[in-house]
């Protein structure tokens, strides 16, 4: 099913016109209006009317994380304070939070954006969605509220926490929608089965779960226990929230970008250059209908890469891959861009669960050597030295056949990688670069 | 027939090894066997104890990552030659050894030697079929 026909079939030309006249006007408005936006253009030497065709966007500047903490709370909106009826703000675990406003007429966008979004996972007008993301200043869970409300479903704003008693208002409202972090997800099954609720038995036949990166094993694993099928949705609070982009049910084989709302370009992180249509890089979006926060091509340090074949779903917007990293965790190691989350799909491969690893570089005679530390887990252990060396070996061997890299793997004993905050430190760079 | 031996996976660090002996101690668990198996950055830490139930439970609860094998244990005899008689069966059948060390015995005029076979049930029952004399857990763990 799609929700709006019209839109989300466009021919491309007709879409690209859509999306010229979309961004004149958005970069017109942040000109005018934010003086950050005036001046950081200024600096560029590029005005909004230089931008006459969707490749001259390329002559924009990028906006970056850092940008909006410099104009915090308030500096980037692009609309009078009374235009703006409500503030997101992300959690700020590095540094101050980022802050974001809506106008009226952003979160009537945005409930249509998730009312297309809960749709393309398989919701319909009738459905009971459980809606277990976060409410509050985290977008995830009034961002799907208001897009079940637009699509005429029902809404249970059960939240996070409290995970008995959702297990408890599964069984007695049937809701035949669950929306959730992938991780909390889990949390869910494994609580359901403690308390002898067996998910398959319940009334779910879909899943809408995001807002944290996740891989394919952990889709099988969900699908599985929870008896539903499962899509990514993907969103950051800095572009809108939820609903920036999601998976159809009927392929499950990356996620439509809403590209006559946020256009979406690849460039490499290193020079910031725009990249061919297909190669991986890191993935920058520019809205072009918000109002009262306009983004003009921002980083979201979030690699993947964009497939323009058409779907059998018979939207004809652009494809993003599952996001594969983030750019601050990026490696380059002679010469080879190399993401811990690279390396977390070899492990996975071997020990069909997540095991916790750490990559360390450091240089011996100006060349990189990376060592993979793997801690050991019950699973993974046999009493023979050879065995537990062919190991090592044998992930060596996987690394440098998916990566190209050679890495040096060693076995660690478990929780001996250090963890902040329940985390996992990915990597350390000995390099003095 | 078989024996328990426990298996821990040990990183190559100073003190290491006191740390688990200090939990064993603990806890008053006796260590009848054991031998380390290293390479440059870690080894493995076989033991027979007198308890592997209890060792196996203390140890996971530590933090440390616990196997359990099954091996076998044979008495050879104190003289030359005692265990050439045994791994001459062995050789014969074909049975291949993964590991081998000596049990600590007292005022005997027999050893004990602990083997890990990569086919167990097979190789007692050729060792038995020559007369060899497999020690069973139980009377083992106590010794």
């Amino acid at each position: 099913m799609i929700y709006d026909m019209e839109f989300e079939t466009l021919p491309r030309e007709a879409l690209e016109a859509i999306q010229l006249k979309r961004l004149q006007a958005t970069l017109q408005r942040a000109y005018a209006t934010v003086p950050f936006y005036r001046d950081r253009f200024r600096e560029f030497g590029v005005t909004p009317s230089d931008i006459r065709c969707l490749d001259d966007m390329e002559k924009l500047p990028f906006l970056i994380k850092q940008d909006l903490r410099d104009n915090y709370p308030f500096g980037l909106f692009a609309v009078p304070k009374e235009n703006v009826v409500r503030i997101h703000a992300s959690s700020g675990t590095t540094g101050k939070p980022t802050v974001v406003g809506y106008t009226a007429r952003d979160i009537d966008t945005w409930a249509s954006l998730m009312a297309r979004a809960l749709t393309a996972g398989g919701a319909k007008r009738g459905d009971i969605i459980h809606n277990a993301y976060g409410y509050g200043l985290f977008t995830g869970g009034l961002g799907v509220h208001y897009g079940a409300e637009k699509l005429g479903a029902t809404v249970i704003p059960v939240s996070g926490g409290n995970t008995k008693r959702q297990i408890t208002i599964m069984k007695d409202f049937g809701p035949s929608i669950l929306t959730a972090t992938p991780s909390y997800t889990l949390h869910l099954a494994e609580v359901a089965r403690e308390m002898g609720v067996d998910f398959r038995e319940l009334h779910f036949r879909h899943g809408i779960f995001g807002a944290e990166p996740w891989s394919e094993a952990m889709r099988r694993q969900i699908e599985g226990d929870l008896g539903l099928s499962a899509v990514d949705i993907y969103g950051l609070s800095e572009v809108m929230g939820p609903g920036v982009a999601v998976e159809c049910h009927e392929a499950k084989a990356g996620l439509h970008i809403f590209e006559d709302h946020f256009i979406p370009e690849i460039i490499d992180p290193e020079t910031g250059k725009r990249l061919p249509l297909g190669e991986v890089g890191e993935l920058v979006f520019t809205s072009i209908t918000k109002e009262a926060f306009p983004v003009i091509r921002y980083r979201t340090r979030d690699i993947t890469r964009l497939v323009a074949e058409p779907c059998i779903c018979g939207r004809t917007m652009v494809r993003m891959e599952k996001v594969s990293g983030r750019t601050d965790d990026m490696l380059i190691i002679r010469g080879v861009n190399v993401f811990p989350s690279q390396i977390e799909s070899v492990l996975m491969m071997i020990s069909e669960v997540e095991p916790h690893y750490q990559l360390e570089v450091h240089r011996e005679d100006s060349l990189d050597i990376l060592t993979v530390k793997v801690e050991i887990s019950q699973k993974l252990f046999t009493d023979e030295v050879r065995g537990l060396q062919n190991l090592e070996r044998m992930i060596a061997k996987n690394i440098k056949e998916y990566l190209g890299i050679s890495a040096k793997v060693r076995l660690v004993e478990p929780k001996s990688i250090a963890r902040s905050e329940g985390k996992a430190v990915r990597v350390i760079d000995h390099r003095r670069l | 027939m078989k024996v328990e031996q426990i298996s821990i996976f040990m990183e190559n660090k100073a003190g290491r090894l006191a740390e688990v002996t200090a939990i064993l101690k603990e806890h008053g668990v006796n260590i009848r066997a054991l031998s380390l198996a290293d390479t440059a950055d870690f080894g493995v830490l076989r033991m027979i104890v007198d308890d592997t139930q209890k060792t196996d439970l203390i140890l996971k609860k530590a933090g440390f990552t616990v196997g359990k094998t099954e091996v076998v244990a044979v008495e050879v005899m104190d003289t030359p030659g005692g265990l050439h008689d045994i791994l001459e069966v062995l050789r014969e059948k074909n049975i291949n050894v993964e590991y081998m060390y000596a049990f600590v015995q007292q005022n005997s005029d027999r050893a004990v030697m602990i083997f890990r076979f990569d086919d167990v049930d097979t190789a007692i029952t050729h060792l038995s079929a020559r007369g060899m004399t497999v020690v069973p857990g139980k009377r083992l763990y106590s010794m």
